[in-house]
């Protein structure tokens, strides 16, 4: 069975925002919404600073909260790669899964339904990265297969330090930081 | 991370959920427009063209699905994109779909700056500019008119201006941007960077940025190539006021004060040339008065950087031999908006003359030489000669100015001397926005009995405008050819992807219809833009239905090396790197650059530095709205402890107060770690006060409002804009 998940090169990164930008025209996310957002992590004192950049968004958590809280089913995992999906027609707006994600990755779209990022499965169906994969300039982000030893995603994870967010929640996130 | 931020955001957002359902940028605005011609076209289609939201000129891939914008994508075939835009490029598709975009032509009904118009059609708005041009040309000859344009869309303008037969073409890229950076290397190696720049950071095993934001700045290869120096382990030294991006990836930081940069570079040559650091057989061999040169190093020795700099001096050495051992794969990178403090040109030589110690120039890892494809350009006939000399310029009072520089021309314009200026012609740059000081540009349009502004959105200039011309925006419209001159040889293509919404021309139809109202129409021998560029493309050998097809035509590569047989050859007067320069020398300045401690501010004052955001340009995308969903309005960046004593947090609304008594739009904090305490950072290019941008109106603060004072380059007259200063107020004082 695939596993997909993200592994993402933070000493890459320059927090530029393309990965927002191309989500939102792939996926006409409506204006004031976003799927995938960055963040600043800042450390120290000036001048001696650690700063850390992270394009983040819905982790496809392989232990999903926001599935198991779902009253309708709606929130539901896919059969291709586990990735966490919202089913429109189903979903009732009752925000428990908002409430549920310890990643603040989703909002009720203005249809009335929870959205969040589907790892565009769309385009990885035609074989294709996600859109923020494909666009990034720095490509510092990389997508496949977690259980493929073979893929990219596993030989950056064997090679390079890396952390996940918020592992204390055991929600088992499938999008991993390079330091 | 803050878990709270994105809960908050999506509070927020259910508020904003009605407008966004009223004004969705995308899904209402590709209903509104339909499709004029009423060719149906089903499904999606993949149309190459290049990118116009910044200067770089990416290769782009449009979706068009239904003969609807979807999308934006880069072009594989593109050495500039590689297959991947920048978010500005990305976001393009929110500049087709813009409601307040400029839709037809507007002639001015009240007193200049109302912003009252009447809406006129094409042909009255032409014969009412030609009517008025004619008039100035027999009063006071043709050179009374001038032109500012800005990026390649500018050419057919320039074309029918030379035609008129004025000498007064500028752009705010040379006395507002590069300029200084240009004239540094020329006067040192004979050639400038050029743009897009000659840097090989790609291969750069150590990279210098002074001032350089790479990644807050998203010159497309240049960001790129900067994440794979990254990724390969590169020594990257960034030496900033403010904890930039490209420092976060740092290997040595060095916070240096403001306006120091110089002392700090002739430490650091003074370091590498005692130590014998530097790359003696190149010096040797290209090198021109090198044993000067190093004797007017002696007295700046680290110690003696150190107070004025602030940094330390084992620092200074320790990163002077850091870029030594990498030698020549080091690449000091030259900047590309580098207007600071007025000594900007000598700042400039002084970093070509450490390039030029480490051997990097012309070298794997330094500055590569560019190359080009051989297109010609149009066989025109032969443009007037004009009577009289540029008016920028008197008495060639900046020797070295190698191009028109824009606030020279607007001096002329107030003072009438040499010559009297009586029209401004703008194509696609702010100048309100773009030029230091506003009151002086308004003073200078006082005077004018005819400005044109060509522009896609109502922008600050078109606000003053006599006369508004509304451009189709890239996507829309064929430009020239471009004929890039980078790593390898390659032909790009604008064209259009889908059709303008409105009244909207491409440039090239305005420039050529005015040239024939102008009786010019000889200078426009081609039917159209296709026509034109056929002929070019044909005269080359290239094909343009294959240019149509893939966007890009590339040639064969070739040497950009001297490694790989580039002949090491500097247009120099000694024909040599020049070390010494006898030419500054003959004209009065210093023949090795010699800091000057930079003036200090008010008590209480902070310096008020301003710089780039990777989601917009200039002041140019404030009304797109993918873009302005990204980042909405800028920030004033302040010191956590100054914040802190003022009793500031981030978010608070403040506004700044400068030298001048000039008081800003109202601005949101940032308290931040990131900078130090005795300056301010902004982003530029926000703050719009034009009414027409409804969706961009006072939104963050505008900085170039902020620059009342600027120092100008002896040299070539760029304008230093970083030596002003503001207090900060808070937002509840002024109500």
């Amino acid at each position: 069975m695939a596993r997909f998940g993200m592994v993402i090169d933070t000493a890459k990164c320059v927090g530029c925002m393309d990965c927002v930008v191309a989500c939102k025209t792939e996926n006409s996310v409506p204006e004031g919404l976003n799927r995938d957002w960055i963040e600043y992590e800042v450390q120290g004192k000036y001048p001696s600073l650690h700063m850390e950049i992270r394009s983040e968004r819905c982790n496809h958590c392989s232990n999903p909260p926001c599935v198991y809280c779902c009253p309708t089913g709606a929130s539901h995992v896919h059969d291709l790669g586990g990735v966490v999906l919202v089913e429109h027609n189903v979903c009732i707006g009752c925000k428990a899964c908002i409430a549920s994600c310890p990643y603040d990755a989703r909002f009720i779209h203005p249809d009335g339904y929870a959205d969040k990022c589907t790892f565009c499965i769309h385009r990885v169906e035609k074989g294709l990265d996600p859109a923020c994969v494909s666009v990034c300039p720095t490509h510092c982000m990389s997508f496949g297969d977690l259980e493929d030893p073979n893929s990219d995603v596993t030989r950056l994870l064997e090679s390079r330090n890396h952390h996940a967010l918020i592992p204390e929640a055991g929600t088992k996130p499938c999008i991993f930081y390079l330091v | 991370m803050n878990p709270v931020s994105r809960r908050k955001f999506l509070k927020i957002s259910a508020a904003t959920i009605s407008v966004a359902a009223a004004g969705s940028a995308i899904v209402k605005g590709a209903e509104a427009l339909g499709n004029k011609s009423g060719k149906e076209v089903k499904g999606v289609q993949k149309i190459p063209t290049y990118c116009d939201i910044c200067f770089w000129k990416c290769g782009a891939i449009a979706y068009v699905n239904d003969g609807k914008l979807w999308k934006l994508e880069g072009n594989l075939e593109d050495p500039l994109s590689r297959g991947r835009l920048c978010p500005r490029g990305t976001g393009g598709v929110g500049a087709h779909y813009d409601p307040d975009r400029l839709k037809s032509p507007l002639i001015r009904r009240s007193e200049r700056g109302r912003e009252e118009w009447v809406e006129v059609t094409w042909d009255e708005a032409f014969t009412h500019i030609a009517d008025k041009l004619q008039k100035i040309k027999a009063q006071y000859g043709p050179e009374a008119v001038a032109l500012f344009a800005h990026g390649i869309g500018g050419n057919f303008f320039k074309h029918t201006l030379k035609a008129f037969g004025t000498p007064n073409i500028t752009a705010p890229s040379f006395a507002q941007c590069r300029g200084p950076r240009d004239v540094g290397f020329r006067l040192t190696f004979g050639e400038d960077v050029s743009s897009p720049e000659r840097t090989d950071i790609k291969n750069s095993q150590c990279l210098v940025l002074i001032g350089s934001h790479l990644g807050e700045n998203m010159h497309n290869s240049q960001v790129q190539e900067f994440a794979e120096a990254v990724g390969n382990g590169a020594s990257i030294i960034v030496v900033d006021p403010r904890f930039s991006v490209a420092a976060s990836k740092a290997k040595f930081y060095l916070p240096i004060k403001p306006g120091t940069d110089l002392a700090l570079l002739l430490a650091w040559m003074n370091v590498i040339v005692k130590e014998g650091l530097y790359d003696k057989d190149y010096v040797q061999k290209y090198g021109f008065g090198f044993e000067q040169f190093a004797a007017e190093l002696t007295p700046y020795t680290p110690e003696w950087a150190y107070p004025e700099t602030g940094i330390e001096p084992e620092l200074i050495r320790t990163t002077a031999r850091e870029m030594a051992r990498y030698r020549p794969a080091t690449l000091v990178h030259p900047g590309r908006h580098v207007t600071w403090y007025g000594d900007d040109a000598q700042r400039s030589r002084a970093i070509a003359l450490l390039n030029a110690l480490l051997g990097s120039w012309g070298r794997k890892g330094g500055f590569f030489y560019p190359v080009s494809m051989d297109v010609a350009g149009y066989p025109y006939p032969a443009y007037p000669k004009p009577e009289k000399a540029k008016v920028d310029n008197p008495d060639n009072k900046y020797p070295f100015a190698h191009e028109t520089i824009t606030t020279g021309i607007r001096e002329a314009t107030i003072s009438g001397k040499p010559y009297p200026i009586k029209s401004w012609f703008v194509y696609a740059t702010n100048l309100i926005h773009a030029l230091p000081n506003e009151a002086e540009t308004i003073k200078a349009i006082q005077n004018l009995d005819l400005l044109v502004v060509v522009d896609v959105i109502p922008s600050e200039i078109a606000g003053w405008a006599d006369v508004v011309l509304p451009e189709s925006v890239y996507l829309e419209r064929y430009d020239d050819i471009n004929v890039e001159w980078f790593r390898e040889p390659f032909v790009a293509l604008r064209q259009p992807v889908v059709e303008s919404p409105h009244d909207q021309k491409p440039n090239w139809w305005m420039a050529k219809k005015l040239a024939e109202k102008l009786d010019l129409g000889a200078f426009y021998p081609w039917k159209d833009i296709e026509e034109y560029i056929i002929h070019r493309l044909t005269t080359a050998g290239l094909s343009f239905d294959e240019l149509k097809k893939k966007g890009i035509l590339r040639g064969s590569k070739q040497p950009i090396y001297f490694d790989e047989g580039v002949s090491a050859q500097f247009p120099t007067p000694s024909g040599k790197i020049e070390f010494y320069s006898l030419q500054l020398a003959k004209a009065g300045f210093d023949p090795v650059p010699k800091y000057r401690r930079p003036l200090p501010g008010p008590l209480g004052s902070f310096r008020l530095l301003y710089g780039r955001s990777p989601v917009h340009s200039f002041s140019r995308t404030q009304s797109n709205h993918i873009l302005m969903d990204m980042v909405a309005e800028n920030e004033i960046w302040i010191n956590a402890d100054v914040a802190r004593r003022m009793e500031l947090k981030t978010g608070d609304y403040v506004r700044l107060k400068n030298q001048d008594n000039i008081v800003s739009n109202k601005v949101k904090v940032k308290a931040t770690e990131r900078i130090r305490p005795d300056c301010v950072y902004m982003v530029h290019g926000f703050g719009h006060n034009s009414r027409g941008l409804k969706y961009a109106f006072q939104k963050g603060a505008s900085d170039a409002q902020l620059l009342t004072r600027y120092v100008t380059d002896p040299l070539m007259g760029g304008t230093g804009m970083n030596v002003n200063f503001v207090t900060i107020e808070s937002e509840a004082s002024h109500g």
